[in-house]
This record gives C-alpha cells, structure tokens and sequence, in this order.
C-alpha cells in the first residue's frame, strides 16, 4: 500500500535518456501489460518509472540523510524494491548499503515503526 | 596511511554536557597520540532511537570526523566499547567515497565549461525559427 504511493513519487520526473539503457526499457508505458493488469482487466495507464538520483543527480547517497532515505524504505521497515521505485541498479546497490549502515545506528528501524 | 573515517556514536540521554565533553577530549587526545587528526566535532544533539538501546529510547548524537590510520579506529572503537554511557557506535571509512565524488564533480565542471557555449549559439540559431 504504501509502495504504490511512493512509487507515483518517484516517476514524477520526465522522460530522461540520461541512463536509460541501464534499465529494462522495453516495457511499454502504453495500457495495460502489466502483472497487476491480469489477463481481461481493466486497462490504466503505467507512467514510466525512472531513477530519482539519476534525474535529480543526487551523487551522494550518505547513511546520515534519513529524509532521502526514508523514501525508499516501506512503512514496515523494508527496504523497497527496485522493481518499485524504479531505482537503476547501481544507485540501489549504494542505497540499500546507506539504509543497512543507518539501521545500525538507530537513525533507521530495522522491522516497524519504533513500537 | 592516511584514512578519513566518520565515527558516529550514542550516548545515553540523561548524559551531562560536560561528560560528554570530556568524552571528547579524551578521544581527541588519544586520535593525537596515535598521530591522527581530527577534522570536526558535530553534536547532533538528542534524537529519538529507531528502536530500543539498552532500554534507551533517545540518545545524544556525537559525529567525529577523523584522519588516521586502521590502528587508530581500533583505538576508538575499543575505548567506545569500555566507555559505559556510550550505546552504540559506528565507523564509516569516507575518504573512497569522497574521491569519488570529486572525481564526478571535477568530470561535470569540465563538462559544463566545454558544453556551455556551443548551446548558447544553438538556443539562438533556433529561437527565431520557433517563433516564425
């Protein structure tokens, strides 16, 4: 549930070749095609996703910035998946690094929200 | 072997200013005996913990910035560990990542200076062309 909203966040941005190719492209924007369509469901229209640091340019992914980093992190404490956030693989993998090193210091919850 | 470190640690919340300054200052003296260097002290300041420490639920934030050597982090970290209101610590080496983003940094300048005057002649060769 609250992937979904977060994911209409980050593919907010414009339709950027910057990286493109690092990314599965091929998937249409067009109706449908997708797993949650199912076959006979209702066609929507899929906005493309695209990586928030590479059309921000946000180089620097630091364990300290918990506003950034909690964008990617789901109400439950999950670090959420690319195929969601629409982050390229190589921003994820220094993503998911920064949340794992805040998690150690407290400035992140590692299941939940502090009970 | 000169390494810049980022060491952050927790302290209890009921901690007194001038303990933790003494904590400080007793870090800062054994980064300069083992011929270290520290860059900057930043407090933080009291946060409120992700989940519980030591039956804590807020700490007092304190980011060392440190230039030295793996012997000198050993150092801290141990005196970290003995020291009682200290919760919890974490060292992260920043000096890769740093290099790395002057390296990104340096790359877009020059980019930027040889990109910049030929868009210029290009937005003016076509300005006139989009309002005809």
């Amino acid at each position: 549930m609250a992937d979904e909203t977060r994911t209409s966040e980050s593919s907010s941005g414009g339709d950027r070749p910057d990286r493109g190719e690092r990314r599965p492209s091929s998937r249409p924007g067009g109706p449908g095609g997708g797993r949650e369509g199912g076959p006979g469901g209702r066609k929507y229209f899929r906005r493309k996703k695209v990586c928030k640091f590479c059309v921000e340019k946000i180089e620097a992914i630091n364990y300290k910035d918990i506003r950034l980093l909690a964008q990617f992190v789901a109400e439950s404490g999950r670090i959420v998946p690319r195929r969601l956030t629409g982050v390229c693989t190589p921003h994820q993998r220094r993503l998911s690094l920064a949340i794992k090193q805040a998690r150690n210091i407290a400035l992140l919850p590692f299941a939940g929200r502090a009970a | 072997m000169n390494r810049t470190y980022e060491l952050m640690f927790i302290v209890r919340p009921d901690m007194p200013e001038e303990e933790q300054d003494k904590l400080i200052s007793t870090l800062e003296t054994a980064v300069a005996s083992s011929s270290g260097q520290v860059k900057s002290v930043e407090r933080m300041g009291k946060r409120r913990l992700a989940y519980t420490v030591r039956k804590f639920h807020d700490g007092i934030y304190v980011l060392l910035t440190v230039e030295g050597g793996g012997g000198l982090i050993h150092e801290l970290e141990r005196r970290l560990r003995v020291t009682e209101p200290v919760i919890k610590f974490l060292t992260v080496r920043i000096d890769e990542e740093q290099k790395r983003l002057d390296k990104i940094k340096a790359i877009k300048d020059a980019k930027r200076k040889a990109a910049a005057p030929a868009p210029a002649a290009e937005a003016a060769g076509e300005a006139p062309a989009a309002t005809a």
